[in-house]
C-alpha cells in the first residue's frame, strides 16, 4: 500500500513537473548514447592492442648436437617457466620451409639448412618479455651468458621490436583509457547535475512536506522512484537508438570490413544491460543523495 | 462577526473539539491540564553571526489560550516559531511542548512533533503541484492515514473553512486569502493540540484578514491552542486577547485581554515587564 502511494506520487510529480525530469531524462539519453558508441570503439582499440602485443615472442635456439631426448627434456623445462603461455617447437627443416617463401632466391643458393631447431615461447604477459630471457640466459659476472637449462643455445627476445611495440600498444591503451575515464567523469558529472537542478526546483516542495510532519524516507522515496523511472526511460531509448544504428549503420559495414568486426567487440546485449543500469543507478542515487542536503535538520 | 451562527451554537458542528485520541501527544508527555501546552524557560537564540535574535523569553501558554504574539519586523516572532517547529535550537533555555522538551527529541522523532503542531505561515506554504484536496490530504498522507478516512476528512475541513467548490483547484488559481485558508485546513486536518499561525494575514487585505481571524478563533473554541504572530494591529484589538510583546527578542509585555499597543488599553491588570526591559544591552 505504501509503495503504490510512492509510485503514484512520483508518477504524479513527473507529470505535473515534467520538464526538470524531461530534461534530466535527455541527459541521461545523450550520454548514455555517446558511452554506448565509445565503449566499444575503445574495446576495439584494446583489443587490437593486445594482438599486437600477441606479437612479442621468445625464441630458443636449440644446440645443433642436442639429443631427441634432451630437446624433449627442453620442452618441458621451457613450460615450467613464469610468465610462459605456450611453447612451440618450430624443427629446422619447418623453419627453412618457411624462410624460403619469403626470399625463396636466397636460400637457393644455400644448398645445406643453416637453421638451428627453434622453441618459440609466447609470454603470458608481453610486458615482462624479458623477464623470460633473463631467466634462460642469465649473464653471469663477466656478462657471459649461462643457460639455465642443457640444449639452449641461445636465446632470443628480439628486444627493439619488442620494445616498440609494447610503448606504442601501452600508449594506445592509456590514451584511450584516459579517454573513457573522462568521458565517464564527464557524464556522471553532467547527469548528477541535471538531477540536482530538477530536485533544486522541488527544495520548497521539500521544505512543506517536512513541516507537515513528513518523515525524511517518506519524502525521498518518491524522488528515488522518479530516479529510476527517469533513468531507465533514458537508457532504455539510448540502447534503442544504438541498436537501431548498430543494424543500419555499423552491421552493413563490418561484412565489408573486417576491421569493424574486431573479435573483441563487446557483445551488444550485455552493453545494453549495463548501460541500462549504469543509468538508473546514477539517476536514482543522483535524486536520493541531492536530497539529503534539503533533509537536514 | 460574520461567523454563520450554525457553527458557532450546535456542539455538533463540523469542528468538533478534540477527542483524546485525537489528541496524540509526543510520546512521553502527560497531556493533563495543569502541563502548560508551550513552556518557554530562559530562552535565547543567537544566530551564528552574533546576531541575538531572541533573548532570555520565558513565558506559558495554558491549553486552550489564544495568544497573541505582537512587535516590530525583526522582533524576533519568526525565530520564536521556528524554534518551537523544532527547525533550529535554541542557544539556551528549554522548551516544553506538552510537558516535553524540545531538545530532548531526537531528529527522528522530529516529525512526529511537527504533527502535532499545525503551523500556518505569511506565505502559504502550499504544494504548488497539487490540488487543493491533495494539499490537504497530503497532511493525512504523512501520518499514515487510510485513504477512507482521507476521503471522508479533507472534503469537511474544506467546507469548514468553506473551500468546498474548490476542491480540484491548484493553489496559484486561487486568491491569497482561499490559499490562507486552505493552509489552515492542512495544519488543522488531524486536529493538533497546538496551532502556530506566522504572520497569517501578512499578504491579505483587512477583510480577507478578518474572515482567517474567524476561522482562527473558530479552531481555538475546539479546544486547541492557537498561537498567532501577527502585527495586525485591528485584528489584535478586535480579538483582545492575551498578547506578548517582544522588542529586539525581549519580552516587554505579557498582558492578557490586551490591545496591540500598551498605552491602548484601559484595564487595570497591565503586567509591563519593565525589569526586563531595564536589562543591559547585550554587547
Amino acid at each position: 500500500m505504501r509503495a503504490a502511494f510512492f509510485l503514484k506520487e512520483a508518477i504524479r510529480a513527473l507529470s505535473r513537473n515534467a520538464s526538470p525530469s524531461l530534461a534530466a531524462m535527455l541527459t541521461i539519453l545523450l550520454t548514455a548514447v555517446v558511452l554506448g558508441v565509445f565503449i566499444p570503439i575503445v574495446a576495439a582499440t584494446t583489443g587490437t592492442a593486445d594482438q599486437v602485443r600477441g606479437r612479442v615472442l621468445v625464441d630458443v635456439y636449440v644446440e645443433p648436437d642436442a639429443s631427441r631426448a634432451e630437446i624433449e627434456g627442453l620442452r618441458q623445462a621451457l613450460a615450467t617457466v613464469p610468465n610462459v603461455r605456450a611453447v612451440e617447437y618450430i624443427p629446422k627443416a619447418q623453419a627453412l620451409a618457411r624462410e624460403k617463401r619469403r626470399n625463396p632466391d636466397a636460400f637457393e643458393l644455400l644448398g645445406a639448412n643453416p637453421l638451428p631447431d627453434a622453441f618459440r615461447l609466447t609470454p603470458a604477459d608481453p610486458g615482462q618479455v624479458a623477464s623470460i630471457a633473463n631467466r634462460l640466459a642469465p649473464r653471469d659476472s663477466r656478462g657471459r651468458v649461462r643457460p639455465a637449462f642443457a640444449g639452449i643455445d641461445e636465446v632470443r627476445d628480439r628486444e627493439e621490436e619488442t620494445e616498440k611495440i609494447l610503448s606504442a600498444t601501452a600508449l594506445v591503451k592509456l590514451l584511450t583509457g584516459g579517454l573513457a575515464l573522462l568521458l565517464l567523469l564527464a557524464s556522471v558529472a553532467l547527469v548528477a547535475n541535471t538531477i540536482r537542478l530538477s530536485v533544486f526546483a522541488r527544495r520548497r516542495e521539500v521544505e512543506v512536506m517536512r513541516l507537515v510532519g513528513a518523515t525524511n524516507w517518506f519524502i525521498r522515496w518518491p524522488f528515488v522512484i522518479e530516479g529510476v523511472i527517469v533513468g531507465c526511460a533514458g537508457g532504455v531509448m539510448a540502447v534503442g537508438l544504438l541498436a537501431v544504428a548498430k543494424a543500419t549503420v555499423f552491421d552493413p559495414l563490418a561484412e565489408r570490413f573486417a576491421l569493424l568486426a574486431s573479435p573483441q567487440t563487446i557483445d551488444f546485449q550485455m552493453l545494453g544491460l549495463v548501460l541500462v543500469a549504469a543509468c538508473v543507478a546514477v539517476s536514482a542515487l543522483g535524486s536520493g543523495l541531492t536530497l539529503r542536503r534539503f533533509l537536514k535538520t | 462577526m460574520a461567523v454563520s451562527p450554525t457553527t458557532e451554537r450546535a456542539p455538533t458542528g463540523p469542528v468538533r473539539p478534540p477527542t483524546e485520541s485525537q489528541v496524540e501527544l509526543p510520546p512521553g508527555a502527560v497531556a493533563t491540564a495543569g502541563v502548560p501546552v508551550i513552556d518557554l524557560d530562559g530562552v535565547t537564540k543567537v544566530y551564528d553571526g552574533g546576531q541575538v535574535a531572541i533573548d532570555r523569553v520565558s513565558f506559558r501558554v495554558a491549553r486552550g489560550e489564544l495568544v497573541f504574539l505582537v512587535g516590530a519586523t525583526g522582533c524576533g516572532k519568526s525565530t520564536l516559531m521556528r524554534l518551537l517547529l523544532k527547525e533550529m535550537e535554541p542557544s539556551q533555555g528549554e522548551i516544553r511542548i506538552a510537558g516535553r522538551e524540545l531538545g530532548a527529541i531526537a531528529p527522528k522523532r522530529v516529525p512526529m512533533l511537527r504533527r502535532n503542531i499545525g503551523a500556518v505561515f505569511q506565505d502559504y506554504k502550499l504544494l504548488p503541484n497539487r490540488t487543493v484536496h491533495a494539499n490537504v490530504a497530503y497532511a493525512l498522507e504523512v501520518i499514515g492515514e487510510s485513504r477512507r478516512s482521507i476521503r471522508a476528512k479533507v472534503p469537511e475541513i474544506l467546507r469548514l473553512v468553506g473551500l468546498s467548490t474548490k476542491l480540484q483547484a491548484y493553489p496559484d488559481e486561487l486568491s491569497g486569502g482561499e490559499q490562507q485558508r486552505v493552509s489552515i485546513a492542512r495544519a488543522f486536518v488531524n486536529h493538533p493540540p497546538l496551532l502556530l499561525a506566522d504572520e497569517p494575514t501578512g499578504n491579505l487585505d483587512p477583510e480577507t484578514s478578518i474572515g482567517i481571524m474567524q476561522l482562527l478563533h473558530r479552531i481555538n473554541r475546539t479546544g486547541t491552542t492557537v498561537l498567532v504572530a501577527t502585527h495586525d494591529r485591528d485584528m489584535v484589538d478586535r480579538m483582545r486577547r492575551r498578547v506578548i510583546e517582544l522588542e529586539s527578542g525581549r519580552l516587554v509585555r505579557d498582558q492578557p485581554g490586551a490591545f496591540y499597543r500598551p498605552d491602548e488599553s484601559r484595564q487595570s491588570i497591565t503586567v509591563r515587564r519593565t525589569a526586563r526591559t531595564a536589562a543591559p544591552e547585550p554587547a
